[in-house]
């Protein structure tokens, strides 16, 4: 099966600042694709390539097999975007955005049921400025809906709104990825990755840092354990790194955090001991996808950019 | 398949910059907007009724060629209902809608964010002519001032005036970040040009110097222009050109510098 989306060796700068340094991946039919990093880790930039906002300095990018560049208006037909920070004029009534952008579209969705779907109903007449922020959020992906895509691009789609309007939300993706759309969705919510998606892109520093299934990613994590303590007195990293069991060693703050495999914990308090460094507040952490997360990221970081793996 | 991607009958949708421009419309009848366009038809308005009230604004004057002071008036009238509209109201709705991420939003989707444009221009323009009217009529029915003789020369005299003023007005949009800022450079480019108009001192008033300059600005262009009409004369070449010098250079200017996001 052809890849609906697929992005090879993307690269994009702002002036001497690279966004994108090196990206590519492929999102495949009918699946929720995650787009996972920290903030500025050079998602957004990404995605606004894919809708054609942007133009790539380099690299490919097709959709549906179009150039988003190229073949632009062909791709605003097929493609559903909802951006972050985008808004509405605040006189505009719910069903006036809808009926509006209903108009832009050549088979366009009923709106109505669109409305009815996203629980707006009772809000048709309510004016933009006045929805709650889980409100705009939901026009906001009716919006990105209407034109009946066959992808849809979802920016930060759970930012800003509550733990329950979050739950709701993430239903709601379910529903629409059952009616067949090809989700990709750009987050920093673990949580949410882990819940909706199918495979995610962990992006750091504007690469592909991997490409898996969360449970495959948390799996990954679980051999590993974060460790973290405070010394009683200074001592030396280089007694701990060199430890096979260890990965890494950051500090944040005084605290010192150490990586390692499942043995990694015996073997650092006993050099610890050794050297009669007593370690505070030890606490040890076992993998979910948000330490596959930091220790995938963390390692990245700390080996240079040519650890990214895809 | 489900509900979603049941088509509805081509027919209830009308097209997209059809319903951009209702839309566009409604808009310019709520809340804020709503104040706005009131005051671009009540300022001139107003002012037309206490001008046309007062006695000695209804006789002849020597100075204006035995026109009245009020006959004098209308024309200044005209550029200032078209000057509120073009310079306080487009320039702070453009620049907030790039400032909210609407015409960015716009650019994800077929319609594309150069419709909401001229959506807004189709309104505010349909919104400059029903003023226009409103004007004429009051002041014809009301104080006996005389329809525009050379009515074709009036309305060419009268549609560059509102594209000049409109082009400086995308312009403003443009070359600002934010609505707040648009909204205070349409004000300050505003007031010196409703002075060189005419409007607190007619520009058969002034001082020779302040009417040379007066005439090379777009509204002195203008209020003479139509005043030449009004008495049944096409305006001349040069007050034609500076007004579609002004409409061509900062429309141009505009379309260069105009960013969606």
């Amino acid at each position: 099966m052809p890849a609906v989306i697929e992005v090879q060796h993307l690269h994009k700068s702002y002036g001497k600042t690279v966004a994108v340094d090196d990206i590519s991946f492929a999102v495949q039919e009918g699946e929720i694709f995650g787009i996972l990093g920290p903030n500025g880790a050079g998602k957004s930039t990404t995605v606004e390539c894919i809708e054609g906002l942007r133009a790539p300095d380099r690299g490919q990018i097709t959709v549906l097999g179009l150039d988003p560049q190229r073949d632009r208006v062909e791709l605003t037909q097929r493609l559903g975007v909802q951006l972050q920070d985008s808004q509405l004029p605040d006189q505009l009534r719910v069903a006036e955005a809808l009926e509006l952008y209903s108009a832009f579209y050549r088979a366009p969705a009923d709106w109505h049921e669109l409305m009815d779907v996203l629980g707006l109903a009772g809000k048709a007449n309510t004016k933009f400025g006045k929805l709650s922020g889980g409100q705009k959020q939901r026009l906001s992906i009716a919006l990105a809906l209407v034109g009946s895509p066959q992808v849809a691009v979802l920016d930060e789609l759970t930012t800003g709104l509550d733990p329950q309007a979050r739950r709701d939300t993430w239903e709601l993706i379910e529903g629409v990825r059952s009616r067949g759309v090809t989700i990709v969705l750009v987050t920093h919510f673990m949580e949410e990755a882990e819940r909706l998606c199918d495979r995610v892109a962990l992006i750091d520093a504007g690469r592909v840092v991997v490409v898996d299934s969360p449970a495959a990613l948390a799996e990954r994590a679980e051999s590993e354990q974060r460790i973290q303590f405070r010394p009683s007195v200074p001592f030396d990293d280089g007694l701990l790194t060199v430890l096979p069991d260890v990965i890494n060693v950051i500090h944040r703050g005084d605290v010192v955090v150490v990586t390692g495999n499942s043995n990694a914990l015996n073997a650092v308090t006993s050099v610890l001991a050794r050297h009669q460094v007593v370690a505070r507040q030890l606490r040890v952490e076992q993998g979910s996808l948000e330490d596959a997360f930091l220790t995938l990221t963390g390692r990245h970081a700390g080996a240079g950019p040519s650890a990214g793996q895809n | 398949m489900s509900v979603m991607t049941a088509p509805p009958p081509a027919a209830a949708r009308g097209s997209a910059l059809g319903r951009l421009t209702l839309t566009e419309l409604k808009l310019f009848t709520r809340g804020r907007a709503l104040v706005g366009m009131l005051l671009t038809v009540a300022i001139p308005l107003l002012l037309l009724i206490i001008f046309g009230s007062i006695r000695s604004f209804n006789r002849p004057v020597k100075v204006y060629g035995g026109l009245t002071v009020l006959d004098v008036y209308v024309p200044i009238l005209l550029a200032l209902s078209l000057a509120l509209l073009s310079l306080l109201t487009i320039p702070p709705v453009l620049a907030c809608y790039r400032e909210m991420g609407v015409l960015r939003r716009l650019q994800t989707t077929p319609a594309g964010p150069v419709r909401v444009l001229t959506a807004q221009l189709a309104v505010k323009l349909a919104a400059a002519a029903v003023t226009v009217i409103l004007l004429l009529a009051v002041a014809r029915i009301g104080y006996g001032v005389a329809w525009p003789r050379e009515l074709a020369g009036f309305a060419v005299a009268g549609l560059l005036t509102a594209a000049a003023l409109m082009a400086i007005g995308l312009f403003i949009a443009a070359v600002t970040p934010t609505g707040n800022v648009a909204r205070g450079i349409g004000a300050i480019a505003f007031y010196p040009m409703m002075f060189f108009a005419g409007l607190w001192l007619p520009i058969q008033n002034m001082p020779p110097v302040l009417q040379h300059i007066s005439h090379a600005t777009p509204l002195g262009a203008a209020v003479p222009a139509l005043q030449d009409a009004t008495l049944g004369h096409w305006p001349t070449s040069l007050q034609l050109l500076t007004l579609a010098a002004y409409a061509v250079a900062f429309g141009l200017a505009a379309a260069r510098l105009f960013r969606w996001e």
